[in-house]
Order: structure tokens, then C-alpha cells, then sequence
């Protein structure tokens, strides 16, 4: 390990560590713009020169590898002369108009100014104004305020993999764009806005709407997928502005993808802010107390067996836990928080887990992909793919649909007949799974969410175990869930009691009449043409499907409007922190089950949110544990069988509309006629 | 003056066959075979012996260069590229070479691959030269079809290829990491240093660049010996040299002649003279456009080596000799430089991309002397902020002529302002 | 530099079967899975065939040689040799670099201007000539310079300059090289080095 002294103080770091990890690891920061720890060294932008003992010229401590003995400075006059200039050039064209510029506040040039600028122009000259580049609905571009330090370029070649960003021409005449006009089709497209160090791209939906400084910031967790990424909620009075990741190296490094950034203008739109009542065959507005005493009418006398509850996508663990309870109380079994059918029991544990975790994607060295698309799925999960495959590649296979995904991916075609011939090791990337160290494979819904998928299940358990994916230290068998409530509803047994119905069997009875009442928790993606006659209340908090048929709504919260708890694929036990109130008559969605508890007469034993989460460890122990994963135990599940000729499918078409938030965002419309070329097509995660 | 005997480039100026058979009459392609049999590291120790300097312009010692090269070859094979993007203004000696004397260059690839360990040559030759291109494809096949390279080259038992590559219009690919850029089909954009090429190169491969001169030269050097070559020029800066002298001599031309010849001599005894005699001199660029300028004082002592103009605080570069008379607009001609540079940085690096086109703004205000005297002194910061701030050395390429400019001719530059005031004034 | 408002551009490119062997022989140049090198010389011989580099041809150039489009627009962008619009047959490259002005290549460019009718970076209207300035074109000793097509036309004055065009104009080819005769880059009349030795006689 290299030992060098920078600014006087020395330390020893690995070999291979450039002059600015190593000042960063001394708290020595070093200014930069082209420099990003997650993207390949550029050195272009020349803001982060030192001096270097015995070099003649200052160096680009970004690029420079530190050697045994450097002797580096980071504050000579030289090296502040040499960043002084640097921004002199950068400023020269780029326009000052801090004051109509959304960057103004967070912008990497205007603070680096405050401490090397020189106080007034000397550039006397003309300045160069360059076209601004039409990119889509999501990222807008000034493009007089580049400085061409080429993140967004890497950023989209490397990590996004969609390699549509280029910088054209040369010379003070090089443009940053697409060359020819189009917008960026990459899910992670929202993410050079953040990495643009000054405003020439900003947000196309936020633009001119707020200054940063006006923003309440609340550190959340997104929900529009099942990856968990860490976010933070942007909020001025009551309203979310804007939503921008946070940094979480195990679950989304600093990605997001753009349906999680950009879908929150559906939050103020469809919203269901006071309690409905279906009179007269419509929906007419009354009060909590009328909304409440009209479900208690409903239910009196009422068996269990013929109530249902279904648990939507966006539920969180509190809410599935208080209607769990409420409906034992009630004596009902028919539960389900499987929206989409998939055949997902409640046990083991890691049937349903992402188990190789996602920073565990990185040691990987083989995959099966088996009706999943990640890049639509789960957009930041499909960067880490990419990221270890980018690396020194790794035989990636898929059984499903054609796909574009952003690494190679051999087709072994739809049929679910080769996943039986991976298990026997009857097909040759049988042989790759074996041959690899830390082999892996992604089980997608469209593989689950079928007749037969409890014999996929089964075979992809088979494969698994014939090909020595699961060891002590490592284990490849990974479900990929589209839903954010998914696994807390699995781990909370939000599932069928003893003697209880499925999805399909609450449906069926509904359309039967067998069941009488259907509780829907946000439950939108279903068959609600298939309810029958059966009284429906919906709670939720969006006027989509599940409210449109229901004949009592129950306002509840989005996920930026209360304190839950969403388990992500991998099994990690994560919390959204409220950062506005609900609209209107809206409310926190246990509180409404607690309440009406009371009124059914059946009171639900806890009282506060830390009680009821005490009651969520004592359902499942998981819940005790945030932020982390615990390796589950192994053990055999999935049923026996021949799959069906039916081909494998992926389960989702349509990236940006997959739940009642993002069908009621008018960016995600947008980008939907953009990129999926017919807007408001339904699609869900019943694909 | 160098005797004819001890000139290499023998058909410098295509007076002769250039193909196979004359240039094997004029001793190309003699005893090759003998020379690899002495192996890889007699070569190097034979070309460190001569005392070579690059002839691209920075002049680093060639034998030391190829010495970096692994002595082992790994799992990456390596590769020899020429640097044949020849086009810093006022040079234009490797076209020469290329179009008449191309087995010269194509011999020292052999010679100077098998040094190196590599099995084949890149020679990356600017797009606009397409006759000399021709030329040295002609030179290739040739020497391919009578097993000189290719298989087992001039029977040797080495395999090695030469393949041409030709570029694209851009004066950066001459800057060796740009250079592999561009060969390796991207724009040519400077890398990072370290890894330099020796280690990562050409298709991350160990590679070294040379220029077409260094590489030509060194056939004659193994035939004649490194102590011949040392024995000419002085010490450290050795051998023979091709001189482009162009601008306002009575004659221009391209020379071979002896390293260290005093400029003056250089001048008037090739190149006729400065047109109406040298007391009509006004200044001369030493060594291609980037080189800052030298008033005739110094013209009229110094020697033409790496160390005499260095000592005159300016430089041998490619050793293309601009001369400029008494009627040159200097400003102007130091402005159409900038206008160059301006032109041909790559863009990536800041203080160049911006640094270079504010340089010229103010070069051409001071043309017409449309500028105050404090922007003189503004300019030659702006200079200091562009130079060895940047990946590669065209911001200090782009600088030193200005800051030549500044130096020698403050007067002139002061002049132009005052006069543009008075006129301002009077108007 | 956008091709937003390129009306001019071609729907479809294809090389020739000519042109494709010539692309063929050139992607062989290079080692296995590095065939990115040929790009250059692929938009090149995609030029030579039609003139100048469309879109179109850019996006054939990629597709063959397993590039992203981008990358192939950034490449044909940084070089100067590509025209990324149609010229004229005949296409004037003047050089105006230092060594070149200093013999006069600003009457050389007024010459061109006069001689054609058009200005620098324009192609006369029945499109046969596009007048450039380009840079120092490597011939400095034999300045001042013109590149027209695959020659270069070498120690130029006002006179020689029309003639050159005027032959153009007529359909010739004008003999390439030095326009006073001189031998290469040898000094005019004749070499002061080289005069006993390099016969080959």
C-alpha cells in the first residue's frame, strides 16, 4: 500500500487509489466537474489540478494514480491559479443567468465560483450560444450552459447502456447531443440531470416550479418498483416537487429510475381526498362516519367465508397487517396480496427472495433470465446487471420474450420445455451455470404469474439446486417482484388462511355470489369486471379501477403522505417517511382500518405506530430488522410437473404506466406516446 | 556541410526509382536479415548508441522509448504504429519520405517491430496525403510479395505485417495517444497518461509511436552503425536531420542536412537566402508552428538542435524553418497560428477548447491594434492559464507562438494600439 | 453541428459491390473484434462513391461495423475530411496556414473567388466547384498550396491558379504537383545536396 503525503499530512491507501480518493479519504476536498466516483475518469474539465512533487506541470489529481512517496499540494498558489483560470475559461461562455436557471442553488459551477472566481469578466469577446437539443419529455436542455465535461455521456453509455449521447464536433465547436434529434429511451434517463454539475440539463417537468431552497426535504423509499431505491421527497407547502435519489450502495448505488423520479405529478392528480358512498348507482361524497357505518351495515351478520380482502402493489406492511388482523377478527381466510396471481407461497423464505441481494449481482459469473425483462422491471437492478457484465462480461441467457436489454443476452427462446432441459442438464447452458463460481438466476412474474407457475417455480428451484447455485456463502436464486408491497405481503402472510381463497378463488366466488364483500387495499390491477355483485370498498388513494368499482371508498395515503414499511425484493425491511399530509380527507391507511375496527366491533390492538409495529415484528421478526438483508434458509418448494406450451411472457409492456400514480402522471403519459408509441395503453401487472 | 555519403534519405527528392528495385540499388533492404539476427536488444542498445531523438517534434530518445516496451510478450501482442499525421505547419519533410523514399520507412518498421516484439505496424498517415499513401501502400505490397515482411520477414523466422491506415483530418491525431484513438476508430481525442502506451496502447495493448522520420532513419543507423550517427551533430544531438525551410527564402525546399548547422548557413546554403538578403530578415519559427519565434539576432548565431533553441527559449520541434521577412505582418501571421489552434483543438480539455479560441479573438483585435495595452499583458496570462493545463500538449502548442510573439515583439503589438487610438482620436 | 432541418439527405445508402470490397479488404486490416478501426476509412470510401457522407451512409457505416450510431456521427463530426454535405466535383481546399500565406495564398483565395464566383465554404450554382480554406496541408515548402480531389497543386501564383481552373472548368485534369516544374520539394533549380550520390542507374 502506497503511503503519500498530501497538504503535509500522510497517509497510506491501496494502490490504484487516485490523488483525489486519497485526499477525499484525508477530508481534503478537491473541486471537480468531469470527475464522478461512479463513472469512468474523463479528466477533462482540469478543475481538480495539484501540484505533484517533481512534476513540472500540475496533474489531474482525478486521473493520477498516487505512487509510493508523492509529495502532493492541493492549496499553492499555483494550483489556485491554475483552477482560477480553469473557471475563467468555463465561464466565458457559459451564460450568467443564474437567475432563470433551475440548477441556481445546487449548481456545482456556481458554488466552485464562490470560492475560486474571480470577481468580474475579462472576456470581452463574443460568447457562443449553442441550439438546445430536444431529448424527450423528461430532461431539458440549455445546452449555451454546457461545459462539456461529459457526464451525461458516460453516465448513458456506460451505466444506462443505451448508448444514444455523444459529443459531436470538436473544439470549442464540440456539442454534447444525440447528433441526430431524438429522445434519450433509457429508463435511467432522469439521472444526468442530477449529474449535470450546472443547469444545462434540468428537469423538463419541475422546470421553473420551485428554487431548491424552498424545499422541505424527507429522506423515503420509492414504491413504483420492488428495488427499494432510496429517494428523497421534495416538497414546498403540501406538494411533492420533485423526487431525487439517494445514495445506497446495496440497493441503488445513486440511480433512479425515471418512472420513480418522474411519475410523482400523478400524486396531485385522480386523487381520492374524501370518503365516497355508491348511491343510486354513483359515487356520491359523504362523510367518514357515513362511509364507515355503511361498511358495518354491509358486513353485519356477514360470515367470514364470504368476505375477501385483496392487498394492491403499493401497500405498505402496516396497512396489510391491520386488515390481516381486522379480517382474522372477522373470521374471513381469503386474503391475497398476489394482484397478479403469481405462485408465491409463504414459505421458505427464499422462494420468494431476491437472495443473491442486488450488490451481490456484482460477484455473479453466470444468469438465467426466466420471464423477467430487468431493464423494465426494475431499471436500477438492470444498471447492476449491466455493471457486472460490463466489467469483464459473463454468459447471460434469457427464456422469454425477445428483449432489448442493455448487456448480451443469449435467447434460448419462450418455451418454458427448456427450462426442464436447463434442470436435467440436458441443455448446454446447463454446463455454463455449472462451470461458473457464483451462478445466478432471475425468476420474472411473467414465469409466476400463470396456471403453471408453481411448477416453474419448482423448476427454476430444480435449476437452482442441479446447477450449485445455492452454497453457504452464496446463493443464486433470485425472484424479481414488480411490486413494492409484494414480499411484505408474502413475509406478513397477507395469503390465504386455512381453507381460504386465492385471487382466482375470491373472484370466482365473487362472480359466483359465494363472496359478498371485497376489501380492496389499493388493489387496482385486478379483473374488477369479475367482481360480480359483490360490495366493494376500495381504500386507496388514487381513482383508478379498484374505485371505479367500488361502492365505498375509503381515502387513504400515498406513499409520500405516511410513515410505511415495504420490504423490497431482496427481503430488506425499509421505511417511507411522511413528507406532506394526505389531501383533503385523505388519511394514514392503518389508521382508517384501526378505525374502522372500532366500528365493526372488533378494535384492533394497537393504538400508535410504534404498537402496531411491534405487532409487525411479532408477525414476522423481518420487520425488527431495517435495512438490512438476512440470508434466508434454503429448502424445497415449487411443485412438481410439465410446464405448459404456453411461451413465457414478461409482465410488463409499458414501463411508465403501472399503478394508479403513475396512470394518473401526465409525464408518464407522455413518455408513454414517446417511447411506447400509443398513450394510456392499461397495462399492469397482470401484463 | 554533410557530405551526400552521409545523407540517408538518398531519394528525398524523388529524383530516383522510389519502388523496390531502386530503393535496394540505393541500399535499402541490405543485410536486414543479419541485423535481426542480432537480436532485439542489440538494436535498441545500437539505436540508443546513435544517440536518436524523436524526430516528431519533442525529441525523446528513440533507443530509450523502445527500451519501455515489455521484454516479454504477454498475453496482448504489441504493436509498432508510425506516426505519419504529419502536420504541424511549416513541416512537411515525412511526406517526402513516404513518397520517395517509402522502404526506408517500411525496412525500420521491420527493424524497429522486431526490436519491440511486435508482429505488425500501423503506420497512421494523414487523410490528405493520398498520392504519398499510394505511394507507401506500392512500397508494402512490394515488400510483402518478395518476403521482406509477412511471413517470416526477410527470412528471419519473424512474422510481420505492416498494415496503412489512413486518417482523417485532424492535427491532434499527431499526438500519439490521440493518435491510437483514432486508429482504434473513435475520435481523436487525448488520453490519459499514465498508462502511457508502452504498457497500454493500441487495442490496450503495449505500443509504441514513432514518428516516420525516427523510424526510416534507423535502417541506415543499424547498416552504418549508432557510432556514425553519433559522429554527426553534437553531442546529445546527434545524426542527420530533413529540414523543411519555407516562407520568404529565395528558394524553398526540404534538406538533409547535419544536426547543429548554424540556421543562417542552413538558410543560404540551400534555400537561396531571405528573400532580399538576410539583413531583410525579420524573424524565423525554428521548428514548425508551435515553436515560439525568433527575431533575426537570434537567428543570426543560433545552431539548429534540441539544446540550442531550447537554450533560446524556443525549440527544434519538427525542424521546419519558417522565415519570415521584413514585410511579414507578424501579428497577423501569429493570429493565423492561433486561428490553427483554435481550429484543431479536439475540445476536451477546458482550458484549450475555450482557452484557444479567446487567444485568437484577441490575436485578431490585435491585428488592428483594436485592443488596449492591458490586454497584452491579459493575453500573455491567458496563455499562461492554457499551457500545461491540459491531457495533451496542443494548449501549450497553441500557446507558445503568443507568448514567442509577446516576447519578441512587444513593440509592435504596443504600436498597432497606440496608432488605432490616434486614429480613433482624430477621428 | 444538428441535421435537424438536412432536407438534403438521402433516404437509403449502399455501398456499390466495389465500394463493399474495398470495405471488406479494409475491416480485414484490422484484428479480429476490432473492426471499429475501419470506420475512417469506411465513411472515406463511402464518400469517394457518392461525394460525401450522408446520414444514411453513417448509418451503414455503424450497422456494419457493430458501432452505435453516435459513435460513428461523433467520428465523422471531429474529422475535418467528411463533408457532411454535398460538394461540388470538384472541391478546392486552399490552404491559408502561415508558411502558406506567406507566399501569397491570399491572393490565391481572391483568385479562386474571382475565377469561381462563389465564396470560401460555398459551391457554385451548377455545382461542379466548392471553394474551402482548409489547413496546412503538409506541403509547406512547396506553398502556396490547393487540394483538389487526390492531388495536390503546389507553388501557386495568381496565373497558375486560374489555369488550373479554367482547365477544370473545361473538363481536364491539370497536371498535380509544382506548377513552376521544380523537382518535388527540391530547391527551384535544382538540388544544392544529393548531386553524387542515389543513382540508380
Amino acid at each position: 500500500m502506497p503511503k503519500l503525503t498530501i497538504d503535509g499530512r500522510e497517509v497510506e491507501v491501496e494502490a490504484g487509489t487516485t490523488i483525489l480518493q486519497a485526499a477525499e479519504i484525508l477530508g481534503i476536498e478537491i473541486p471537480r466537474f468531469c470527475y464522478h466516483e461512479r463513472l469512468a475518469i474523463a479528466g477533462n474539465c482540469r478543475m481538480c489540478l495539484v501540484d505533484v512533487e517533481k512534476s513540472p506541470k500540475p496533474v489531474a489529481s482525478c486521473a493520477m494514480p498516487v505512487g509510493e512517496g508523492m509529495v502532493v499540494r492541493t492549496d499553492t498558489p499555483q494550483v489556485q491559479k491554475a483552477r482560477k483560470g480553469v473557471l475563467e475559461f468555463l465561464l466565458i461562455n457559459h451564460p450568467l443567468d443564474c437567475p432563470i436557471c433551475d440548477q441556481g442553488g445546487e449548481c456545482d459551477l456556481q458554488d466552485e465560483v464562490m470560492a475560486y472566481g474571480f470577481d468580474r469578466g475579462r472576456y470581452a469577446e463574443n460568447k457562443r450560444a449553442v441550439k438546445d437539443k430536444e431529448w424527450g419529455p423528461l430532461v431539458k436542455t440549455t445546452m449555451t450552459r454546457c461545459i462539456h465535461c461529459t457526464r451525461c455521456i458516460r453516465f448513458i453509455t456506460e451505466v444506462a447502456g443505451v448508448p444514444e449521447l455523444g459529443a459531436t464536433g470538436r473544439g470549442e465547436h464540440m456539442e454534447v447531443g444525440t447528433y441526430v434529434e431524438k429522445a434519450l429511451s433509457s429508463e435511467l434517463s432522469g439521472n444526468i440531470i442530477d449529474l449535470c454539475p450546472v443547469g444545462a440539463l434540468t428537469s423538463k417537468p419541475y422546470a421553473f416550479t420551485a428554487r431548491p431552497w424552498e424545499l422541505k426535504k424527507t429522506e423515503s423509499i420509492d414504491v413504483f418498483d420492488a428495488v427499494g431505491s432510496n429517494i428523497r421527497v421534495d416538497a414546498r407547502a403540501n406538494q411533492v416537487m420533485r423526487i431525487l435519489p439517494r445514495v445506497n450502495d446495496d440497493v441503488n448505488e445513486e440511480w433512479l429510475g425515471d418512472k420513480s423520479r418522474f411519475a410523482c405529478d400523478g400524486l396531485v392528480r385522480q386523487r381520492l381526498d374524501r370518503p365516497y358512498l355508491r348511491t343510486g348507482g354513483k359515487l356520491q361524497p359523504v362523510t367518514w362516519s357515513e362511509a364507515m357505518a355503511a361498511v358495518a351495515a354491509k358486513l353485519k351478520g356477514l360470515s367470514g367465508a364470504k368476505l375477501a380482502a385483496i392487498a394492491g402493489d403499493m401497500a405498505d406492511a402496516e396497512a396489510m397487517i391491520a386488515l390481516k388482523d381486522l379480517f382474522t377478527a372477522l373470521g374471513s381466510p381469503n386474503l391475497d396480496c398476489r394482484q397478479d396471481g403469481a405462485k408465491l407461497g409463504a414459505q421458505p423464505r427464499a422462494s420468494y427472495l431476491f437472495n443473491s441481494t442486488i450488490a451481490g449481482i456484482e460477484t455473479a459469473d453466470a444468469l438465467l433470465l426466466i420471464g423477467t425483462n430487468p431493464r423494465r422491471e426494475a431499471p436500477v437492478l438492470n444498471a447492476r446487471i449491466r455493471k457486472r457484465w460490463q466489467r469483464n462480461g459473463m454468459p447471460i441467457a434469457a427464456v422469454g420474450p425477445k428483449a432489448e436489454l442493455t448487456y448480451k443476452v443469449e435467447d434460448l427462446g419462450e418455451s418454458a420445455a427448456v427450462l426442464s432441459a436447463i434442470a436435467d442438464g440436458s441443455h448446454p447452458f446447463a454446463a455454463t451455470l455449472k462451470a461458473a463460481k457464483r451462478p445466478m438466476l432471475i425468476l420474472g412474474q411473467g414465469a409466476l404469474a400463470r396456471v403453471d407457475g408453481d411448477i416453474l417455480l419448482g423448476l427454476a428451484r430444480k435449476i437452482a439446486d442441479a446447477t450449485g447455485m445455492v452454497s453457504a456463502e452464496w446463493n443464486g436464486f433470485n425472484v424479481l417482484h414488480t411490486a413494492a408491497a409484494r414480499v411484505g405481503g408474502l413475509d406478513l402472510g397477507f395469503l390465504p388462511g386455512t381453507g381460504g381463497r386465492d385471487l382466482e378463488g375470491i373472484l370466482a366466488g365473487a362472480e359466483k355470489g359465494e363472496i359478498e364483500v371485497v376489501y380492496l387495499l389499493g388493489a387496482d390491477e385486478i379483473d374488477t369486471s369479475r367482481l360480480g355483485k359483490a360490495f366493494v370498498i376500495y381504500q386507496g388513494h388514487h381513482g383508478d379501477a379498484g374505485a371505479h368499482r367500488a361502492d365505498v371508498v375509503l381515502p387513504g395515503a400515498a406513499f409520500t403522505e405516511k410513515d410505511g414499511t415495504y420490504v423490497n425484493t431482496e427481503g430488506r425491511v425499509q421505511r417511507t417517511q411522511r413528507a406532506i399530509f394526505p389531501p383533503g380527507e385523505a388519511k394514514d391507511d392503518w389508521k382508517i382500518l384501526r378505525a374502522l375496527s372500532e366500528t365493526l366491533g372488533h378494535g384492533l390492538p394497537y393504538d400508535d405506530l410504534a404498537a402496531l409495529r411491534a405487532r409487525l415484528a411479532q408477525a414476522n421478526p423481518v420487520f425488527g430488522q431495517l435495512d438490512t438483508v438476512q440470508p434466508a434458509s434454503w429448502a424445497s418448494f415449487g411443485a412438481d410437473g410439465v410446464p405448459s406450451a404456453e411461451p413465457l411472457t414478461t409482465p410488463i409492456d409499458n414501463y411508465y404506466m403501472t399503478d394508479p400514480i403513475s396512470r394518473a402522471s401526465k409525464t408518464m403519459a407522455e413518455c408513454t406516446a414517446t417511447f411506447v408509441g400509443c398513450a394510456h395503453k392499461r397495462t399492469g401487472t397482470h401484463g | 556541410m554533410l557530405r551526400d555519403q552521409d545523407r540517408i534519405f538518398t531519394n528525398l527528392y524523388g529524383l530516383h526509382d522510389w519502388r523496390l528495385k531502386g530503393a535496394q540499388a540505393r541500399g535499402d533492404w541490405s543485410g536486414t536479415k543479419d541485423i535481426l539476427a542480432k537480436g532485439r536488444e542489440w538494436i535498441i542498445e545500437e539505436v540508443k548508441t546513435s544517440g536518436l531523438r524523436g524526430r516528431g517534434g519533442a525529441g525523446f530518445p528513440t533507443g530509450l522509448k523502445w527500451s519501455f516496451m515489455p521484454k516479454e510478450i504477454g498475453s496482448r501482442p504489441h504493436y509498432l504504429v508510425v506516426n505519419a499525421d504529419e502536420g504541424e505547419p511549416g513541416t512537411c519533410k515525412d511526406r517526402d519520405i513516404m513518397r520517395y523514399d517509402p522502404h526506408k520507412l517500411v525496412e525500420g518498421c521491420l527493424l524497429a517491430g522486431f526490436a519491440m516484439g511486435a508482429h505488425a505496424a500501423y503506420i497512421y498517415i494523414r487523410g490528405e496525403f493520398i498520392r504519398e499513401a499510394e505511394n507507401l501502400q506500392v512500397a508494402i505490397d512490394e515488400a510483402t510479395a518478395a518476403g521482406l515482411i509477412g511471413k517470416n520477414a526477410c527470412g528471419s523466422g519473424w512474422d510481420f505485417d505492416v498494415f496503412l491506415h489512413r486518417g482523417g483530418g485532424a492535427y491532434v491525431c499527431g499526438e500519439e495517444t490521440a493518435l491510437i484513438q483514432s486508429l482504434e476508430g473513435k475520435k481523436g481525442q487525448p488520453r490519459l497518461k499514465p498508462p502511457f502506451p508502452a504498457g497500454v496502447g493500441l487495442y490496450g495493448a503495449p505500443t509504441t509511436v514513432n514518428n516516420v522520420e525516427s523510424i526510416a532513419v534507423a535502417p541506415t543507423i543499424l547498416r552504418r552503425g549508432g557510432a556514425w550517427f553519433a559522429g554527426l551533430g553534437r553531442p546529445k544531438n546527434s545524426g542527420t536531420k530533413v529540414f523543411c525551410i519555407s516562407g520568404h527564402v529565395e528558394r524553398p525546399c526540404n534538406v538533409e542536412e547535419e544536426m547543429g548547422i548554424p540556421l543562417k548557413e542552413l538558410i543560404e546554403k540551400h534555400a537561396g537566402g531571405v528573400r532580399g538578403g538576410w539583413n531583410n530578415l525579420l524573424a524565423v519559427i525554428p521548428g514548425g508552428s508551435s515553436v515560439p519565434v525568433l527575431t533575426k539576432d537570434i537567428c543570426d548565431t543560433v545552431l539548429m538542435d534540441f539544446d540550442s533553441l531550447r537554450d533560446v527559449r524556443s525549440g527544434l520541434g519538427t525542424a521546419a524553418v519558417i522565415v519570415m521577412d521584413k514585410s511579414t505582418d507578424i501579428v497577423a501571421g501569429i493570429a493565423r497560428l492561433a486561428k490553427f489552434y483554435k481550429h484543431e483543438s479536439c475540445g476536451q480539455c477546458t482550458p484549450c477548447r475555450e482557452g484557444t479560441g479567446w487567444m485568437w479573438r484577441i490575436m485578431e483585435r490585435l491585428v488592428t491594434g483594436n485592443a488596449s495595452i492591458e490586454e497584452i499583458d491579459m493575453l500573455e496570462e491567458v496563455t499562461r492559464q492554457v499551457e500545461g493545463h491540459t491531457i495533451c500538449a496542443l494548449g501549450d502548442a497553441a500557446a507558445w507562438p503568443i507568448q514567442g510573439l509577446i516576447r519578441s515583439f512587444r513593440p509592435e503589438l504596443e504600436r498597432r494600439i497606440n496608432e488605432a487610438r490616434a486614429k480613433a482620436r482624430a477621428a | 453541428m444538428s441535421s435537424t432541418d438536412d432536407t438534403f439527405q438521402p433516404a437509403s445508402f449502399a455501398f456499390t459491390a466495389e465500394s463493399l470490397a474495398k470495405a471488406k479488404a479494409t475491416i480485414a486490416k484490422y484484428p479480429a473484434g476490432r473492426q471499429k478501426s475501419a470506420v475512417m476509412p469506411l465513411l472515406d470510401i463511402a464518400q469517394r462513391q457518392e461525394g460525401w457522407v450522408s446520414m444514411a451512409a453513417m448509418n451503414v457505416v455503424a450497422e456494419m461495423l457493430d458501432m452505435a450510431p453516435i459513435r460513428v456521427y461523433e467520428v465523422a463530426t471531429f474529422y475535418t475530411m467528411f463533408n457532411l454535405k454535398p460538394v461540388g466535383k470538384y472541391h478546392l481546399q486552399v490552404c491559408t496556414n502561415l508558411p502558406c500565406m506567406l507566399r501569397g495564398s491570399e491572393e490565391i483565395v481572391a483568385a479562386c473567388k474571382t475565377e469561381l464566383g462563389v465564396g470560401l465554404g460555398e459551391t457554385t450554382a451548377d455545382g461542379l466547384f466548392t471553394l474551402s480554406e482548409v489547413e496546412c496541408l503538409g506541403a509547406c515548402v512547396n506553398a502556396p498550396v490547393i487540394w483538389i480531389g487526390d492531388d495536390y497543386y503546389e507553388d501557386l501564383d495568381l496565373q497558375s491558379t486560374k489555369t488550373i481552373i479554367q482547365a477544370l472548368k473545361r473538363g481536364e485534369t491539370p497536371k498535380a504537383g509544382s506548377q513552376t516544374g521544380r523537382q518535388g520539394s527540391a530547391p527551384a533549380g535544382g538540388p544544392t545536396t544529393l548531386t553524387t550520390v542515389g543513382g540508380d542507374a
